[in-house]
């Protein structure tokens, strides 16, 4: 047996491998659990007074954020070490496109609303 | 070859390592599984214009029921429960058949189904609703969006299933075979991805829109 | 009316020649069916040449009415005419003759170049192609029944909404790109999947050919990019069908939106288009100056900055709309900035010819004639994204000038680069070199006789799109412009001389060694054309440039033994998703309902039976490759 075989990554895929069967039971369940926690939590900071009410868009998306990496970590095994690493830069490319076409959209948008709002809807707003 | 015999071919046996390493195209269900992610990603692009659009038109209602007039997060609850725990029986399904437990497999698949279909039924309930109140797709650009949005979901959702029909029926008849097995992994994946993706809608959508 | 019958003529006699002469076995067997790469790639490459003629067509027909409407004279286009004609150029050239071969070169050569036998995804290469063909089709179509859009090349609502498109023109559009769009889409994840996996032994990244890694940010952009399009495109689709208020006037919808998420796709577009062109330049300028590529790390960061900021520009089309002095002045500045990428890329390919053995074959002239051109299209380009300055000449013959003179100096001139590089890998025999030097000096002084006068008028005043004008004093330029599109036809009629003359006289010009060019990439270690599985032995890669540093330490002798092989067999899979796609696009576009549910049908039941199916594969032993490597050795000429 060569030590080469020991020292180099093995490659992996996003997703359960045969390689890894066991303790991904524990995996899986320590997720949900985790999964329904943020749920519930999102739910109380929205509807209940928990949180300081201008803070509670960021809430929801911390929790909704929080409770994506809590699937992609325990569902999909996504993780930090060598094997991993086309999957975690397909996903930081994936984020960075999101997060460019969303924002880049709202700001964007929002400022051709206001610039381009019809003379007439102004009008209305300041009678 | 196939790329999987082809991996082998590099001279000290190891098989499985990173193509990063030079060491030769990567194994099947390797190649499999990274172009399914990437399908993925491109998915939740497609997902985010529409995410986009419904920002940006959320406000406008043309003098329509808004949000708050027709969200009813009951309803969006027993939603998220379902998707949520199909989402870990469909793991738990996975690991049984890698295990060859087959037993496990269709249980726990058929319990993916079950509680997807549910979720299915509640969300097509939900859409009846709100166009029998005339809250319809075309009654406003907010409406659009949400409908759109949500509807795409559910689009996906409904193929997810039928996806579920077909490989479990194809494990019955042909057995958990290499190339069956690589799809169900991809099925998990997708199914996962399904969760995520509501996850954001329900945060973004429904919790917003309900204040 | 006489353009339908032409193309149905055109179709008829193909159709019947083939039947004629019994080739349809063949045709289906080796071409219809297939999942090979190279037979994909070349199938993609002749979808470009036709539809290339199309929308060519088109222009000179725009140009010769440009020509003659001066003053109070109408021309001989009507009005609405017109338009579908600008509308149909655009769609045409962008998605089914640029797009098509630039993911056609890259199909035929990245697999080659990794040293690899085929994409990730054979049969989804197929079914790639195949929807991309029925999207030309269905746009040809219209041609025929109905009409085409009148709305551009992007549909801008609210003309294109139903509203004020209540014709078939812009459905014929919608489903046309939308079912050529996942085809795209498909190709995308298939070729990043193939370059990120599936590559030879040895060959890591930094030792990928530069248009490998062109090619993986080319087709990282697709996969980042057209799932907007499918989603906006979609939204419109659901505008016009169901009534719903995306993009209307009413109902609380916003047109800026779709402005806003179709140039979110646009610009990445046309940096899908241009890296793979870039691409072929590295590798031409490289084999034809003898030299390695100069600054090799540089080129690589140059793309994947490229890349990168091509996410981060896409407002400067539509400055004019009213985002405001902040909006504009970023989007101005990363517009600015991405043009520096570029440069660096242009002196790379300078310091490359710099000191070199320098052959000029039609490869080179063309890749020459690109950065001159290009240069000056991109310093217009750098003009336009001044946000004042764009404020003048948005939407005015300037920006037409501009984007013509990267697009064609640029993708097409590469499109022609790699045609003439690699198709002696291709067919086995080389082209006429003659006549691929006029067609390039065709090309080239056309280009500036038909754009140069354009950048006058949009400095004049000309906007785009105007089917005739008032000011006599803009005619005698756009009478020059008309004399450069019959140069450029002349070009044209070059090319197809060129592909002519070659079949003839391909006895005398076979390349026998597989390497015509001296050329320092693993595809040309393969016979020309390779055999259906590229490599008897997957090559060991030892560094940049993995062929010439074979050839240099004497590493190209056949192995004592080879393993036996698997090929994917053929699969019908793909030709007939299409049909069923075309068949339940045309239904949707004519508002056929029961037959546009058994298209979708049908398709989704191809989907199941493939799905369901074992796919089987074919076995070449190793005795038979021993036997084709050592017969190989024997007829090649010594190097």
């Amino acid at each position: 047996m060569h030590d080469s075989a020991k020292s180099r990554p093995v490659d992996r895929a996003p997703g359960a491998d045969e390689d890894a069967p066991s303790g991904s039971i524990l995996s899986y369940s320590v997720g949900f659990a985790f999964a329904l926690l943020l749920t519930g939590a999102s739910f109380l900071v929205s509807q209940t007074d928990v949180l300081w009410e201008p803070g509670v868009p960021v809430g929801l998306a911390v929790l909704a954020i929080a409770q994506m990496g809590v699937h992609l970590v325990f569902f999909f095994h996504l993780s930090s070490g060598p094997d991993n690493t086309n999957n975690v830069l397909a996903l930081a490319f994936g984020v960075l496109i999101v997060t460019l076409v969303v924002s880049g959209s709202l700001w964007i948008m929002w400022h051709l609303n206001v610039n381009m709002m019809p003379a007439s809807v102004i009008m209305e707003m300041q009678r | 070859m196939t790329v999987e015999a082809a991996a082998t071919e590099f001279t000290d046996g190891s098989a499985q390592m990173t193509a990063a390493d030079g060491a030769g195209p990567a194994p099947v269900r390797i190649v499999v599984a990274y172009g399914f992610w990437i399908f993925l990603l491109s998915d939740i692009i497609m997902f985010s214009a529409l995410f986009a659009t419904y920002a940006v038109l959320s406000g406008r209602t043309a003098g329509g029921p808004g949000p708050h007039d027709l969200f009813e997060l009951r309803n969006v609850a027993i939603e998220t429960l379902c998707l949520l725990f199909s989402s870990y029986t469909c793991g738990l399904g996975l690991l049984a058949v890698e295990q060859r437990r087959l037993k496990y497999f269709y249980v726990a698949f058929g319990v993916t189904f079950a509680l997807g279909l549910s979720f299915l039924g509640l969300e097509l309930a939900e859409f009846s609703r709100m166009i029998a109140a005339g809250a319809g797709p075309s009654r406003s650009a907010f409406l659009s969006a949400f409908f759109s949005l949500v509807g795409l979901h559910g689009v996906h959702i409904t193929v997810g299933l039928t996806w579920i029909v077909f490989i479990t029926a194809q494990v019955a008849v042909r057995g958990p075979l290499d190339f069956v097995l690589r799809r169900l992994r991809c099925f998990s994946l997708f199914w996962h991805a399904l969760d995520i993706i509501w996850v954001a809608l329900l945060s973004l959508v429904y919790l917003m829109g309900a204040r | 009316m006489a353009a339908s019958l032409f193309v149905v003529i055109a179709i008829l006699s193909t159709l019947s020649l083939v039947t004629f002469k019994g080739w349809w076995p063949y045709l289906w067997r080796e071409w219809l069916t297939s999942v090979d790469h190279k037979r994909i790639g070349v199938m993609y490459v002749l979808l470009a040449l036709v539809l290339l003629l199309r929308g060519f067509i088109d222009a000179i027909m725009m140009r010769s009415q440009l020509a003659m409407a001066a003053g109070g004279a109408a021309g001989y286009l009507a009005p609405e005419h017109y338009d579908q004609i600008f509308s149909a150029h655009g769609t045409i050239m962008i998605f089914f003759m640029a797009m098509p071969f630039m993911v056609g070169l890259m199909n035929f050569v990245v697999p080659l170049q990794l040293g690899v036998r085929d994409v990730a995804f054979p049969v989804l290469n197929a079914v790639s192609f195949w929807l991309t063909a029925s999207g030309a089709l269905l746009v040809n179509i219209s041609l025929l029944v109905g009409e085409f859009a009148r709305t551009g090349w992007l549909a801008y609502p609210p003309l294109s909404e139903l509203q004020f498109s209540p014709g078939v023109g812009v459905d014929y559009y919608l489903w046309a790109l939308e079912i050529a769009g996942v085809g795209t889409l498909l190709a995308g994840i298939n070729l990043v999947t193939t370059i990120l996996k599936v590559r030879a032994p040895g060959m890591l990244y930094m030792r990928m050919p530069v248009f490998c890694w062109t090619a993986l940010a080319s087709n990282l952009l697709i996969v980042a990019a057209f799932p907007i399009l499918t989603a906006t495109l979609g939204m419109l689709l659901l505008d016009r069908y169901v009534g719903m208020h995306f993009f209307t006037n009413d109902g609380g919808g916003n047109a800026m939106l779709y402005f806003n998420l179709i140039w979110a796709w646009g610009l990445p577009e046309v940096y899908i288009l241009i890296l793979p062109a870039f691409g072929v330049f590295t590798e031409v300028i490289s084999t034809f100056s003898a030299k390695p590529i100069f600054g090799y790390r540089s080129m690589v960061l140059a793309t994947m900055a490229i890349f990168i900021l091509s996410f981060m520009v896409w407002l400067h089309h539509f400055f004019t709309m009213g985002a405001g002095a902040n909006v504009n002045a970023f989007f101005g500045l990363t517009t600015m900035i991405i043009a520096v990428p570029t440069g660096v890329k242009i002196f790379n390919w300078l310091f490359t010819l710099f000191q070199g053995r320098i052959r000029f074959e039609v490869p080179l002239m063309w890749a020459l004639g690109f950065m001159v051109t290009f240069v000056i299209g991109g310093m217009s380009g750098v003009l336009l994204a001044v946000p004042p300055a764009d404020f003048v000449l948005h939407n005015s013959l300037f920006l037409v000038a501009h984007f013509h003179n990267v697009i064609i100096g640029g993708v097409l001139f590469g499109a022609m680069a790699g045609y003439n590089f690699w198709f002696p890998k291709a067919f086995g025999f080389t082209l006429d070199r003659r006549l691929g030097l006029v067609s390039f000096w065709c090309w080239l002084i056309g280009f500036y006789l038909a754009f140069i006068p354009l950048y006058i008028l949009g400095l004049l005043g000309m906007t785009r799109r105007m089917q005739h004008y008032a000011d006599t004093s803009w005619q005698p330029y756009l009478i020059v412009a008309e004399v450069g599109a019959i140069v450029i036809l002349c070009g044209i009629i070059a090319t197809i001389l060129q592909l002519v003359v070659s079949i003839r006289s391909r006895a005398g010009r076979r390349d026998l060694t597989g390497d015509p060019w001296n050329g320092r990439t693993l595809e040309w270690s393969t016979t020309s054309p390779p055999p259906a599985y590229n490599f008897a032995a997957l090559p060991r890669v030892e560094s940049l440039d993995a062929f010439w540093d074979m050839k240099r330490q004497g590493r190209l002798a056949p192995l004592d033994s080879y393993e036996s092989i698997e090929m994917p067999a053929n699969s019908a899979n793909g030709f007939i998703t299409a049909f069923f796609a075309v068949i339940m696009g045309f239904a949707l576009i004519w508002h056929i309902w029961w037959m546009a549910i058994l298209g979708f049908v049908c398709a989704v039941l191809t989907l199941f039976a493939f799905g369901w199916s074992v796919r089987t594969e074919e076995t070449i032993s190793g005795e038979q490759l021993e036997l084709v490597e050592r017969a190989r050795q024997r007829t090649a000429e010594p190097t």
